[in-house]
């Protein structure tokens, strides 16, 4: 019988699937920058050192390319390695060893080798921290084979998604989304893993699909409340998982709604929401009554200033107004 | 078949190394005929260093090469008709035939290839080094690379990160004065190899890279101190590549002069100067490997090319369970 | 006689320029000797023998440019070639293909035709063709004007059915008035009439219709269709077909009703098994069949399955019709008008609502016999409607 849910933050919800990975699997162990003493960047390791230990809280250099390669490596060698890259900004470092070496091993090797590596990093813009501190790269990277990629959203999949990646054999990356640590909401105690492999109908609605992961999620959703006072239900579908992708269920979706609009904090050119688009045009072109559409961040370096960053990115507004002109224009009774 | 005497120990380090010239100079002609594609990175003159260091490894030590491995392929114990095969690209290849020259792989030696990337597979081999000290095995991690990846940033990177945790590494320099076409000292400014690894509070130190037996007492002291120190060793081993980096190089950046000069040093010749090691019956010898060799090549000539709908296999690994389905990418 | 052709000596590599030979015939050559300097876009290359023997001919003279593979040089070897000597290059994987550049396809719509071509979303366009309504007519009111599903389904509740293009009209009609032609020549026509009593029928459809609402209601036309399958299951030498072997009994009853296009002329579509259907199913039936005939949208079954016609004349004031036979049929009904006529009832004379219903039978299939029999049987079955 399960306790009654407790109110927690997206932040503890993410340290406490490491804590529970740690304490069921002593193969598993966490490093990167600043994860021990300081607490974690984003203060989601805090406490952990002082819980597990040094061997098992490791501070690494400023060396990306190096400890996720040792990362790769610690996962051949038959530990269960969390890497935590601060953010998706510096894996830039250690794009070589992602694609070159995590994604290829199993491939190059004819099948002998599997990277059970999972690497964490935050993503996203929101908190002015300008164009070198602002990238959302999951896209692209979701453009590798080989790789999996999941953007936990909600408390729920923060919490469960971590212990299913450790157990995949294959490389997986956690995209947090980095406005979402504070968020608040309500956990059951006994949360446990969930898995890493459908999207999520987290509004059902029958007129239009908003298709979206990560912190864009709570926009689509406002702007679903928005819509819905307009007479427009949306459905809106959290991807959960980047790289594959569950088209089934979002094609199932479209082919309900026939309309569809995309919402996606990379920049559209070459973005995932092209992708999602191409395949829904693939796969229900006849079932379109209207051309799809993409929310996506403007063609520009997010900037510093507030209100031009908050332009840069999509917004509940610019759902609100891409919907809107996908519906017919009402009828003269 | 371990040697029971010293005569016999070099007499098989010979051999060794003889199956690698005999081998690569097949992959050069096989190479030329079009049965080879891609990339071909040859080890002739080199063979010493490969030979050397793996008297010194034990069977569940961890070996990471670069993409000139052939030699340390054969050294380590993959049989030459699976290589052979690789290289063909046949699905019976040590890869499956899906790497090639450049990236053998075989699980059972631990031997994780065959990287392409300059410097790359240096934080691998740090990972595995990690890996073996959190899981408290006494292994080595024997690292190879070459004189270019001493200016990659993933060199310094692994390099600090292994003597700073302390990491069962045995990082091997196998220094042949040339980063495809560039000498050492037109990309180092600081060229002298030990001094940088000693910068980084790591063991370090220099062999003749020509004379096997050099290296493999080197390589004994290097392997002894990773295995029971459990720290990282650094070792330069100066040798030389007899042939061009790969086999469409004009080789403009280098003197014939020079060439010729190091192939007086060349490996069989140093060994045979050796005292010690006496009569050799070379041409039965060679003819033992060159049979050897020859069978390699028609197993991997009747090898078969693996089916077009295998296409996108080994991306993902499959569910053990069979509980979990996979999406289809 | 060993042939030592161009190497390949690099992944892009697909030719060589000869540049210099460093042996000449007559020489011996051992394994590994650089015979040739050979240059590439990266610089010269010496390029060396992988066999021994001497130098007999060397084909190839400096300064051409060589594709790899083409044989340089002929070498003769000494003795039988050992396990060395490759034999000529075995046949690799069938190399893919190199696509043709082709010109690469668009990805940007070719510019708009005339401003006047309607946008029409995939979802309506298949909405349209299962509801039978042109998009020419539809008023789009989605994205950019466009039409959508909506705008469709409401044209749909609203249209009249497409007319059938003049084209296909002319055509149609002047096959139509060959193949009448020629079945007025070739068949031998048995006319018989009669006239029904239909005021039974008349008052049971009125009752029956007054507890339908108005969309279920039922048409005479319908209780006619059923009369004559009923008839037909009775006096099947009227069902079915005339052949070179003689005539054929339809294995079903499929009645062919006669339908008028808007342009003029008529065409005859099967209404598949009648007997196994009740009146509500003739009754939609009938009128998707009447829809799809003037939007053109037949299927080819339709237009061949008929075993027997019914030409129903009445709405355009005929009293009776004697129709000519749609070959392979051997025969066709025709009724007229519902007309008042004095009848007698009990001895009594009352005033009935009446119909002539003729018959056209084929001769060679149909006997008077015949023909009168299901005329009387049309007659039975529209005096007891309720068993329609």
């Amino acid at each position: 019988m399960s306790a009654s849910p407790v109110r927690t933050t997206y932040r503890e919800a993410v340290r406490e699937a490491i804590r529970d990975a740690m304490r069921r699997d002593p193969r598993v162990f966490l490093m990167g920058e600043d994860v021990g003493k300081y607490g974690g960047a984003y203060a989601v390791s805090k406490g952990l050192l002082a819980e597990f230990g040094p061997e098992r809280i490791r501070d690494t250099p400023l060396s990306e390319s190096a400890f996720v390669g040792a990362g790769i490596g610690a996962a051949i060698g038959g530990t269960r390695p969390i890497v935590e890259v601060m953010t998706v900004n510096f894996s830039l470092l250690a794009l070589d060893q992602i694609v070159n070496n995590a994604a290829t091993l199993r491939h190059m090797s004819g099948g002998q080798v599997s990277v059970p590596l999972v690497i964490r990093m935050a993503t996203g813009a929101g908190r002015q921290l300008a164009a070198q501190h602002a990238h959302s790269l999951e896209g692209w990277l979701a453009h590798i084979p080989g790789i999996r990629i999941v953007a936990p959203a909600t408390l729920e999949d923060a919490r469960g998604m971590l212990w299913t990646a450790l157990e995949d054999p294959d490389p997986v990356l956690v995209f947090e989304h980095q406005t979402l640590y504070n968020m608040e909401g309500e956990l059951a105690p006994d949360a446990g893993a969930v898995d890493i492999d459908r999207a999520a109908i987290r509004r059902a609605g029958s007129d239009v699909s908003l298709i979206t992961y990560g912190a864009s999620l709570f926009k689509a959703l406002t702007a679903a409340d928005t819509l819905a006072t307009e007479g427009v239900q949306c459905e809106v579908i959290d991807l959960r998982t980047l790289r594959p992708l569950d088209m089934n269920t979002l094609l199932e979706s479209v082919r309900k709604t026939r309309r569809v609009v995309v919402v996606d904090e990379g920049w559209r050119s070459g973005s995932l929401s092209a992708e999602i688009v191409t395949r829904i045009a693939e796969s229900a072109f006849y079932d379109l009554d209207a051309p799809p559409a993409r929310v996506c961040s403007a063609e520009v370096p997010i900037p510093y200033p507030k209100h031009l960053e908050d332009a840069a990115v999509p917004q509940p507004h610019a759902i609100v107004a891409a919907v809107r002109a996908l519906m017919p224009a009402p009828v003269a009774r | 078949m371990t040697p029971q005497t010293e005569i016999d120990h070099f007499h098989y380090l010979l051999r060794e190394m003889l199956r690698i010239r005999r081998f690569e100079e097949k992959c050069a002609e096989l190479y030329s005929a079009g049965h080879i594609r891609g990339f071909l990175h040859l080890y002739i003159g080199e063979e010493a260093v490969a030979v050397g260091v793996m008297q010194a490894l034990s069977l569940d030590d961890a070996i990471v090469a670069t993409y000139r491995e052939h030699g340390h392929a054969l050294a380590r114990g993959i049989r030459a008709d699976a290589l052979m095969a690789e290289m063909f690209g046949k699905q019976e290849g040590c890869s499956r035939g899906r790497g090639g020259s450049m990236h053998v792989f075989d699980a059972a030696t631990r031997f994780y290839g065959g990287n392409a990337i300059v410097a790359g597979g240096l934080p691998v081999a740090v990972g595995l080094a990690l890996a073996d000290k959190y899981l408290a095995r006494q292994r080595v991690t024997a690292c190879f690379f070459g004189d270019g990846a001493v200016a990659e940033g993933e060199f310094h990177e692994s390099m600090n990160l292994a003597a700073l945790w302390q990491l069962p590494v045995l990082f091997i320099c196998e220094n042949n004065l040339y980063a495809m076409g560039t000498r050492i000292e037109r990309a180092l400014a600081q060229p002298d190899l030990p001094a940088k690894a000693r910068t980084y509070g790591m063991v370090a130190e220099t062999v003749d890279g020509m004379d096997v037996i050099a290296v493999e007492q080197a390589a004994r002291i290097a392997v002894a101190h990773v295995k029971f120190t459990a720290t990282p060793y650094f070792l330069e081993a100066r040798t030389y590549r007899f042939r061009a980096h790969s086999m469409f190089d004009a080789e403009l950046y280098r003197d014939k002069a020079e060439v010729e000069e190091w192939k007086k040093r060349d490996p069989f010749a140093v060994l045979r100067r050796h005292s010690g090691i006496g009569d050799v019956d070379f041409g039965s010898l060679d003819a033992a490997v060159l049979s050897e060799i020859a069978a390699a090549v028609a197993f991997a000539e009747s090898g078969t090319w693996e089916p077009i709908d295998q296409l996108t296999r080994d991306v993902y690994t499959p569910p053990q369970d069979g509980n979990r389905e996979r999406l289809a990418s | 006689m060993i042939e030592f052709r161009m190497p390949t000596l690099g992944a892009d590599m697909e030719a060589g320029t000869l540049v210099e030979w460093l042996k000449k015939p007559g020489d011996a050559v051992a394994r590994g000797d650089i015979v040739a300097v050979v240059d590439t876009e990266k610089g010269a290359i010496e390029i060396e023998v992988f066999d021994a023997g001497v130098i007999e001919r060397l084909v190839v003279e400096p300064g051409q440019k060589t594709p790899v593979g083409t044989v340089l040089a002929l070498i003769r070897s000494p003795e039988e070639p050992t396990g060395a000597t490759l034999k000529a290059v075995p046949p690799l994987p069938p190399p893919a293909a190199a696509p043709e550049r082709a010109i690469a396809a668009s990805s940007t719509a070719p510019p708009p035709a005339a401003a006047a071509r309607a946008r029409v979303s995939p979802a309506a366009r298949k909405a349209a063709e299962q509801l039978h309504v042109n998009l020419e007519a539809v008023e789009g009111r989605g994205p950019g004007g466009s039409i959508t599903v909506a705008d469709v389904e409401r044209a749909a509740s609203l249209a009249k059915p497409a007319a059938a293009t003049p084209d296909r009209l002319s055509g149609m009609r002047a096959a139509m008035a060959a193949a009448m032609a020629h079945a007025k020549r070739e068949i031998p026509h048995l006319y018989v009439s009669t006239t029904v009593d239909l005021t039974p029928s008349l008052m049971w459809l009125k009752d029956e219709n007054q507890r339908r609402p108005v969309t279920e209601r039922l048409l005479p036309v319908v209780m006619f269709i059923k009369a004559v399958a009923r008839a037909c299951t009775e006096v099947p030498a009227v069902n079915g077909f005339w052949t070179d072997h003689g005539s054929v009994q339809g294995t079903g009853v499929h009645v062919g009703c006669a339908i008028a296009l808007r342009g003029g002329g008529l065409v005859a579509p099967a209404l598949h098994d009648v007997p196994q259907k009740n009146l509500d199913t003739v009754a939609r039936e009938f009128a998707d069949l009447v829809t799809r005939t003037r939007a053109g949208t037949l299927r080819s079954s339709e237009m061949s399955d008929a075993t027997i016609t019914l030409t129903n004349l009445g709405d355009l004031g005929v009293e009776s019709a004697y129709a000519i036979i749609y070959p392979p049929q051997v025969a066709i009904v025709g009724v007229g008008r519902i007309v008042e006529r004095p009848w007698v009832v009990d001895g009594r004379i009352e005033p009935r609502s009446v119909i002539t219903v003729s018959m056209s039978a084929d001769h060679r299939a149909v006997d008077g016999r015949s023909a009168g029999s299901f005329l009387t049987a049309f007659d039975r079955a529209l005096q007891a409607p309720d068993k329609l």
